[in-house]
């Protein structure tokens, strides 16, 4: 080999510093540009939960008791970990896509850190989910809601419903991953999330279920982080469910970020 | 260090009980094309995402620069250019974003990429819709896109699956143009094609590749020599005439004479010259039916070696079943 060679071997090794932060933010801004040049992603994906708000405000919350709180007041934490947690679905899709259309065999090819295509593609989600959020909030404020503790309450809570749509985030990308395929992600996702978003305190308290159910209801994440969320706005005792809540979230984190980054290595 | 730029040794890869690759040994020279020829499911695309370190082997080994592709996949994928089946770029971006991304992702430093984009865009006569999305892109463009995207680290070994499949005859000229471009400038390529006509156009040497095996590994040249440089076929219907046929023409022309059923075929490197010889000695009553002068194909080469016809197996690799639903869809 000649001494050409050698010295472009050597150029070619060297690390640019804090790589996995750059490869992140590249594939972050190519999954975001894909929300502004195909908006009715973000629109469909909006509408639903603007649905449930008016269905369950208007239609359904007369009928349902939570005591001497107003509805509006219960339902809306629930809508927001709702939001978050159906949007996880796109995680699933993104990635599903990303191994149908051949990009994530380029990806494997490329001399990236190892995770950026994971931790791109859940802060590109991360950052949808602050604007989703907070678009919710404002529907939220215009069917009625009010905010019972204060504005740090509100900024706490939203972070909260962020960091549990994070984790959500990777439950999908190792579904993405698994099956490789952006339908059948679809598909599989709505019986894993039904049960977890229905059979939750997100809309209507666990206290009428029957009691089997009522174990669940109460014992599950969405549940937790609604409950929460609604301890943020509402008042009352707060610290115990935000630390349920966020511990429900660092679980989540713990076995999923592992799990998706095996599956990575294989997804082709 | 060895003087090869891509070595591989025994090399093995199953999917589940099929087996893709099965001792697959391979040398290509530095700054030289190598194409690798099969039907689909020969294995083709599994060897190149080994030595792309897409995949894992099973066994043997395989180094790219110098590199094991297995203990040291970074410093393999600092070196190569990738440009698999299927356009692998992000049709939400416009082109000028997927080069930059590439750039970014190939660990290029900033103040480099976006010359390297624009500079890649004007070579492939992309820079008229390079901030254009990629859906308004042709089929054509997104290749060329997507090769443009594997060069962006000014890689000095290319890897390219099947880069003509599906384009139209002056897009494969200027891709096989610009291939040959990049050969000149020191680039070492490795193709898979299913067509002779592109690995004897391209390649410096040609492997034929059968159910994950090596069958041959020599120059297009001697490759050829072995195949003959037309082929004629006949079909004689009826009453024994093509056996009658084949009795008369075996061993008198120069040339390989083999029958199948009502046909004939002859393999020469006479050109049609040997057509006017045939008909003279076949002579009344044995007029072909149907007649055929051609080059040798990918199925020529594969009945020359192994003495059967070119089989495309189902192959358990993903981008095979892509690329053939692609071609279905846009057939």
């Amino acid at each position: 080999m000649s001494t050409v060679s050698v010295t472009v071997d050597t150029e070619r090794d060297r690390r640019i510093p804090f790589g996995l932060v750059r490869d992140t933010i590249s594939l972050a801004h190519r999954g975001l540009m894909a929300y502004l040049r195909v908006p009715q992603l973000l629109v469909f994906s909006t509408i639903q939960p603007v649905i449930f708000v008016l269905m369950f405000r208007f239609v359904f919350g007369g009928a349902i008791d939570t005591g001497s709180v107003p509805y509006v007041d219960y339902l809306m934490p629930g809508i927001f970990v709702q939001t978050v947690t159906f949007g996880a679905i796109a995680t699933a899709i993104g990635l599903a896509t990303d191994v149908k259309s051949g990009l994530m065999e380029r990806f494997h090819a490329l001399p990236m850190a190892r995770g950026a295509v994971l931790t791109g593609r859940t802060a590109a989600d991360l950052t949808r989910n602050v604007f989703v959020v907070a678009l919710m909030m404002v529907v939220g404020f215009i069917v009625g809601w009010r905010i019972h503790t204060n504005v740090l309450g509100l900024f706490a809570a939203g972070l909260l419903v962020l960091l549990f749509g994070y984790s959500m985030s990777w439950i999908f990308a190792t579904v993405g991953l698994g099956v490789k395929d952006p339908e059948t992600a679809q598909a599989a996702a709505f019986p894993v999330l039904a049960p977890l978003v229905f059979a939750s305190s997100a809309f209507v308290p666990t206290d009428t279920m029957p009691s089997w159910l009522q174990a669940f209801a109460d014992h599950q994440p969405v549940s937790a982080t609604a409950n929460a969320v609604r301890a943020l706005t509402l008042g009352g005792p707060t610290a115990e469910y935000v630390i349920q809540a966020l511990l429900w979230a660092a679980a989540i984190l713990l076995v999923f970020v592992p799990i998706s980054v095996r599956l990575y290595r294989r997804a082709v | 260090m060895s003087d090869a730029a891509i070595v591989v040794e025994g090399l093995e890869k199953r999917f589940d009980e099929v087996v893709a690759l099965a001792g697959v040994d391979l040398r290509v020279a530095p700054g030289t094309v190598f194409g690798l020829l099969g039907p689909n499911g020969a294995g083709k695309t599994t060897a190149v995402r080994v030595l792309a370190t897409v995949l894992q082997p099973d066994g043997g080994r395989a180094e790219v620069l110098g590199r094991d592709v297995v203990l040291e996949p970074d410093a393999v994928r600092r070196r190569i250019g990738l440009a698999g089946q299927y356009a692998a770029v992000d049709p939400n971006l416009t082109g000028r974003e997927n080069l930059r991304m590439t750039g970014v992702l190939s660990q290029m430093p900033k103040e480099r990429i976006a010359g390297r984009a624009d500079e890649l865009l004007d070579r492939f006569e992309l820079a008229h819709a390079a901030d254009r999305p990629l859906k308004t892109y042709s089929g054509g463009m997104r290749r060329r896109l997507d090769i443009a995207a594997s060069l962006v680290a000014k890689p000095p070994v290319l890897f390219l699956d099947e880069p003509t499949t599906g384009l139209d005859l002056t897009s494969r000229n200027a891709l096989w143009d610009m291939i040959r471009e990049l050969v000149d400038e020191g680039t070492t390529v490795l193709l898979t094609t299913q067509y002779l006509e592109e690995a004897d156009r391209l390649a410096d040497r040609i492997a034929v590749v059968d159910v994950g095996k090596v069958i041959a590994d020599d120059t297009p040249e001697a490759l050829k020599a072995q195949l003959g440089t037309t082929v004629v076929e006949m079909g004689l219907v009826g009453d024994g005439r093509a056996a009658r046929a084949h009795e008369i023409l075996a061993g008198a022309i120069p040339g390989r004479v083999e029958q199948e059923g009502d046909l004939i075929r002859i393999t020469s490197d006479q050109g049609a010259h040997v057509l006017v010889d045939v008909l003279r000695r076949l002579g009344d009553g044995l007029e072909p039916d149907t007649l055929t002068v051609r080059e040798p194909s990918m199925d020529d080469v594969f009945l020359a070696l192994t003495g059967r016809h070119a089989e495309s197996v189902e192959e358990q690799d993903e981008a095979e079943m892509r690329s053939r639903a692609g071609q279905e869809g846009s057939a």
